[in-house]
């Protein structure tokens, strides 16, 4: 565990003892997470091991029963993901969470609500738009009718329009054709190339460790495994369990 | 031909109302799944206010007739405004997250209080709108409109116009329709949804206020029960365009004004004389048996369930 727990002074992120539960279903048992400042961090584990649970608990979108969460050295356990969106903190949900109703530009402009710098969203825009150019191509067009590749890149998009230090990512692979798979990969290791903190949750585990310096594995609510990416692609272990064979 | 244009012109006129009001219950339930029964009330309170506060400045003199509307209009909306802000801080945010049932009892517990509220400031009897103008009477094809029925369906439209563009065009209007859609997604935007529901009530309860000032303005009285019919019918109106859905609120608050009126004026006829137009009132509840029995999601709603 050493290894992978970088000093607390470095990071961006630190969890110690986190316990997130659905009325008496305790889904996260206790963990500890750690994510340096421009790290790309990923966690991986089964179905139902708790990681998009962990996640929405980091946002602020579910009460940790117990444990404590630290971000840029303020406590912020038990604040409510509308007050994390301005601190840096964004969360592109699972299942590609886009407003389906609304066009993809407001779903863009929905991504910056908490900015007043008029001018930097309009760059930013600019800046998406140029990552992801199908969106510019379909910016009027309402979200729920773009592909699935497409609304995952409209999250992707939308959530960096808030300028996110933190950015946390839930399975962005799911559901997607191979060869979206492998661009929206791209796209995760541009933003990191670009000084985004990020904690990627995948069930592709592979493709998630070989673009992260370190990962963490979950098994049924607890951290089973901690260490460098490279270290955990070759431990037997997880080829087994996670990396098919 | 001639009736059928005139009651058109009065259907118009009440539709502009009942649809004003109607968006106070559809803006509500797009973002709450809530019925804020206590609407009708907060449209009767604007409607007693303007009356009461104009009355006090009349007696007092001195002011040009415009100022004392306009200012018997401002106080209405402004109070109606707290008013609307209050009831959701009180009757439905401890509830959010309880069962339907609650928040709907505690919605008609507060109707009776703001009832029985006014009855003790303003008592049993009707308040008469004071006469400010001589209303103008122009006369086309037949039919007459007053100027008092232009100014109301020009104003209805105007602000209808004015919500429009601020639910599609603004911040605020975005962070609505997003929490409209997805509350929990709205929240990783950025968007507090207490502020959203707070102002969603502010908004309406402001159209609601202007609403009971035209109504009580048209037919010349106020009273302390008017805002169980009103509000009634209002509901019905945002039922019949689709409940949830601005443009459908608007459309079903005309359409219902004017089968209100249309019925009014041809159930005489049509009966022989046996039923007269004072059974006005049963076209809405009509309309609202029909639209919930064949069409629940009303003619501009959308399936249930599709929401996300
Ligand atoms: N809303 C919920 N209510 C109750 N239990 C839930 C809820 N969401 C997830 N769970 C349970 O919590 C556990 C962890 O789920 P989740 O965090 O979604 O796992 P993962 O994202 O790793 O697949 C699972 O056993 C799941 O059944
Ligand atoms: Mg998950």
């Amino acid at each position: 565990m050493s290894r992978a727990t970088s000093s607390n002074k470095q990071s961006l992120l630190s969890v110690r003892d986190l316990r997130v539960a659905y009325g008496g279903v305790v889904a996260v048992k206790g963990i500890d997470l750690e994510v340096g400042r421009g790290e790309l961090v990923c966690l991986i584990g089964a179905n139902g091991a708790g990681k998009t649970t962990t996640l929405k608990a980091l946002a602020g979108m579910l009460r940790p029963a117990g444990g404590t969460i630290r971000y840029d050295g303020h406590a912020i356990t038990r604040r409510r993901s509308y007050e994390l969106v301005s601190l840096g903190i964004a969360l592109v949900p699972e299942g590609r969470g886009i407003f389906g109703r609304l066009s993809v530009l407001e779903n863009l402009k929905l991504g910056a609500y908490v900015r007043r710098d008029t001018l930097g969203v309009s760059q930013d825009l600019d800046r998406g738009f140029e990552l992801f150019p199908r969106l510019a191509e379909r910016r009027s067009q309402i979200a729920g009718t773009l592909s699935g590749g497409e609304q995952q890149m409209l999250a992707i998009a939308r959530a960096l329009m808030s300028r996110p230090r933190l950015l946390l990512l839930d399975e962005p692979s799911m559901g997607l054709a191979p060869i979206m798979v492998q661009r929206i990969f791209g796209t995760i290791r541009r933003i990191a190339a670009e000084g985004v903190t990020l904690l990627l949750v995948e069930q592709n585990a592979r493709l998630a460790l070989e673009i992260s310096r370190r990962g963490y594995v979950m098994e049924s609510g607890r951290v089973t495994l901690a260490d460098e990416a490279a270290a955990l692609l070759a431990n037997p272990d997880v080829k087994r369990a996670y990396l098919g064979g | 031909m001639d009736i059928f244009l005139q009651q058109l012109i009065n259907g118009l006129v009440l539709g502009s109302i009942y649809a004003l009001i109607a968006l106070g219950y559809t803006m509500v339930y797009g973002i709450l799944e809530l019925i804020n029964f206590a609407h009708g009330e907060v449209t009767m309170m604007g409607a007693m206010i303007c009356i009461a506060v104009m009355g006090a400045l009349l007696s007092a003199g001195g002011l040009p007739a415009i100022v004392v509307l306009a200012l018997g209009l401002a106080a209405a909306i402004s109070i109606c405004m707290v008013l609307g802000y209050s009831i959701e801080r009180v009757a439905y945010r401890p509830l959010r997250g309880a069962p339907r049932l609650a928040p709907l009892i505690t919605a008609i517990g507060m109707s009776i209080v703001l009832q029985n509220t006014a009855m003790l400031i303003w008592g049993k009897q009707y308040l008469t709108f004071p006469k400010l103008f001589e209303p103008q009477r122009y006369e086309w094809a037949g039919a007459h409109v007053t100027s008092l029925q232009i100014l109301i369906v020009v104003l209805a439209i105007t602000l209808m116009g004015a919500l429009l563009l601020l639910v599609h065009r603004t911040r605020l209007g975005r962070a609505m329709r997003a929490t409209a859609q997805s509350p929990e997604l709205a929240g990783l935007m950025g968007i507090n949804p207490n502020t959203v529901i707070s102002f969603t009530f502010i908004i309406g309860a402001a159209l609601g206020a202007v609403a009971g000032v035209m109504v009580s303005a048209y037919y010349g009285l106020a009273h302390y029960y008017m805002g169980f019919l009103l509000g009634l019918k209002a509901f019905t109106a945002a039922v019949l365009g689709g409940i949830g859905n601005v443009a459908g609120a608007m459309l079903g608050g005309m359409l219902l004004g004017i089968i209100e009126s249309l019925g009014a004026g041809y159930i005489g006829p049509l009966t022989g004389g046996f039923l007269g137009s004072h059974y006005q009132d049963v076209f809405a509840f009509f309309v609202l048996i029909v639209m919930l029995v064949f069409r629940p999601s009303g003619l501009l709603g959308e399936r249930v369930g599709e929401r996300a």
